[in-house]
Parts: structure tokens; C-alpha cells; sequence
């Protein structure tokens, strides 16, 4: 029987500079970091409040994948072809204010739905994701 | 609050009902934020929390609420709860615990100690001792931190 969720991975186009957005600006934790090989490392970041849950910032290198592949992917992700995913937040606004003082580039701010109150911003490969306070 | 703040900073009563509710709220989170933000930046100063308050134009017990509404934590229980996250990645970063103390901000040691057991729920030597253990583990087998189905996805596994 599945349990749980425990790793997902973000194809980013440089690690350093996703290491940079996701902690300076975004606010998460490095959890493990790891080098493997020479342009790559085995880097994961999360939140504390969510213990066991790792997002692995997976670099688009010819390392992991062949030219063509990397190629493509890379970019796919510039286009900002893929939503990601929903984090979720205590209050949208306030989280919402921060991120853009720290620079963070949102392409909606935060709007009324049904489910809740979404804002949609972009990391700095161009991956999009939700930032949502659900009711 | 709500009262206060419309009247302060949005007198005009024929403003759209949309910006009517949502502007003035955006106002009093700025300044929830921007006192956030200057803990952020400043928590190994000795800060003033009724400073900030006033800076933030608010009276403390009104800031300390609003600020506790948002992030669940007054002022006060921030400051210690960066401190004590701060303290974690320096002494990962294998700094001594009595340096560690003083670069974020505390006068005490023993103070320091006993707010990180509390927090983190073991004492920060021992604490450091771990995280020097865990380090030296990936150093010599870092597989053993990575999932065996990336691992063997990027050929991490015949290297």
C-alpha cells in the first residue's frame, strides 16, 4: 500500500541560481546536498512545516540527459510550459507582499476563487506553480 | 481594524467596492510584511519590538495581534524562532555552539541553550555532533541519501 509522497522533481536550468530562488527568495530549506559529478549535485530543498516531503531540483544537463533531450526541455521550461504544483500558505497576502518585496515574479496576484485565494508566480527557470490559501 | 485603516488611507466613499475592501487590506499587510522582513534582517541586533510597532504605525498590542493573526507567532516568538533556525544552518555548517550563541543574537549561552532543547527539542552541541555525523556518512556513501530510483535513473549506481 502507498504511504506517502516523498520526492518530486523540478527540472531547472541552473542549480545554483534555483538554490538561490528557492531559498533566498522563496524562503525554503536546503534538506540535502549532495555532489554528483561535475556539473551536478543532488540538491533538494523543503519546508519544515512538511517534514518528508523533498523537491529535487533536477539540473537540465547533458549529464542526466541526452543533448537533444536537454535541449528541449530547457526550452519547454523557458516557455513556462510547466505548472508544477500548489503550495499552500496561513494567509496569501502577507505571503504574497513578501515574495514580491524579495522579488519574486508573480503573473497573477492574489485572486478569489471558488476553493480559495490564488496567487501564480514563476521560479527563475520559468516552471509556474500556485501559491494558495485554500478555505 | 478594518474601520481604522479605511478611514486613514481610503477616504473616498465612491472608490469601486472591489478596492474598497481589498486596497486598504493591502496597505496594513505591507506593513505586517515589512516589519516581518526587518526581523528577518535584523534579529541578531538587539531589536526593539515596540520600535517596530511604532514604525509600523501601529500600538504594540494591536501590531502584536495583527502580526500574530498572519504568522501565527507574535513578534517576540519570531525573533527567537529565526534565531533558533538560524543557529541550526550555522552549526551544520560545523560552526562551535559558542560562537554559534553569539552571532545570532543571544548574551547567553545557557539562555541559548535551553531556548534551543525547547525549540528543536535536543541541546545544540548535541545537535552539532549529528549533523557532523550525517556529513561524514554522505561523504562516504552518498547513495545511501538518494533514492535508489534516481540513482539508477542518472547512472549514479555504476559510477
Amino acid at each position: 500500500m502507498i504511504t506517502k509522497m516523498t520526492h518530486v522533481n523540478i527540472y531547472v536550468l541552473n542549480q545554483d541560481s534555483a538554490l538561490d530562488f528557492y531559498t533566498n527568495k522563496f524562503g525554503l530549506k536546503v534538506i540535502m546536498d549532495v555532489p554528483m559529478g561535475k556539473d551536478t549535485r543532488w540538491l533538494t530543498v523543503g519546508t519544515p512545516e512538511q517534514p518528508g516531503f523533498e523537491i529535487n531540483l533536477t539540473p537540465i544537463t547533458e549529464d542526466l540527459f541526452s543533448k537533444e533531450t536537454a535541449e528541449a526541455l530547457r526550452d519547454l521550461v523557458k516557455k513556462g510550459t510547466f505548472g508544477v504544483g500548489v503550495f499552500t500558505c496561513n494567509d496569501v497576502y502577507a505571503t504574497y507582499e513578501e515574495l514580491k518585496a524579495k522579488g519574486v515574479e508573480f503573473t497573477k496576484p492574489p485572486t478569489k476563487e471558488f476553493y480559495g485565494t490564488e496567487a501564480l508566480f514563476k521560479d527563475d527557470s520559468g516552471n509556474w506553480f500556485s501559491l494558495a490559501q485554500l478555505v | 481594524m478594518h474601520h481604522f485603516v479605511s478611514q486613514k488611507f481610503n477616504g473616498s466613499k465612491n472608490t469601486p467596492k472591489m478596492i474598497n475592501e481589498q486596497y486598504p487590506k493591502i496597505y496594513l499587510y505591507r506593513r505586517l510584511v515589512q516589519a516581518k522582513l526587518f526581523i528577518d534582517a535584523h534579529y541578531l541586533d538587539n531589536i526593539d519590538l515596540d520600535n517596530i510597532a511604532d514604525e509600523a504605525c501601529f500600538s504594540k498590542f494591536h501590531f502584536i495581534r495583527q502580526f500574530k493573526n498572519i504568522y501565527r507567532k507574535t513578534p517576540h516568538q519570531y525573533l527567537i524562532f529565526v534565531r533558533i533556525e538560524k543557529a541550526m544552518e550555522l552549526l551544520k555548517a560545523d560552526i562551535p555552539v559558542s560562537v554559534v550563541c553569539y552571532t545570532v543574537g543571544f548574551e547567553s549561552l545557557s539562555s541559548f541553550s535551553r531556548l534551543f532543547k525547547r525549540v528543536v527539542g535536543i541541546a545544540p552541541s548535541t545537535y552539532l555532533i549529528r549533523q557532523q555525523i550525517i556529513k561524514t556518512q554522505i561523504v562516504e556513501s552518498p547513495l545511501a541519501f538518494i533514492p535508489g530510483c534516481f540513482a539508477e535513473k542518472y547512472g549514479w549506481l555504476e559510477k
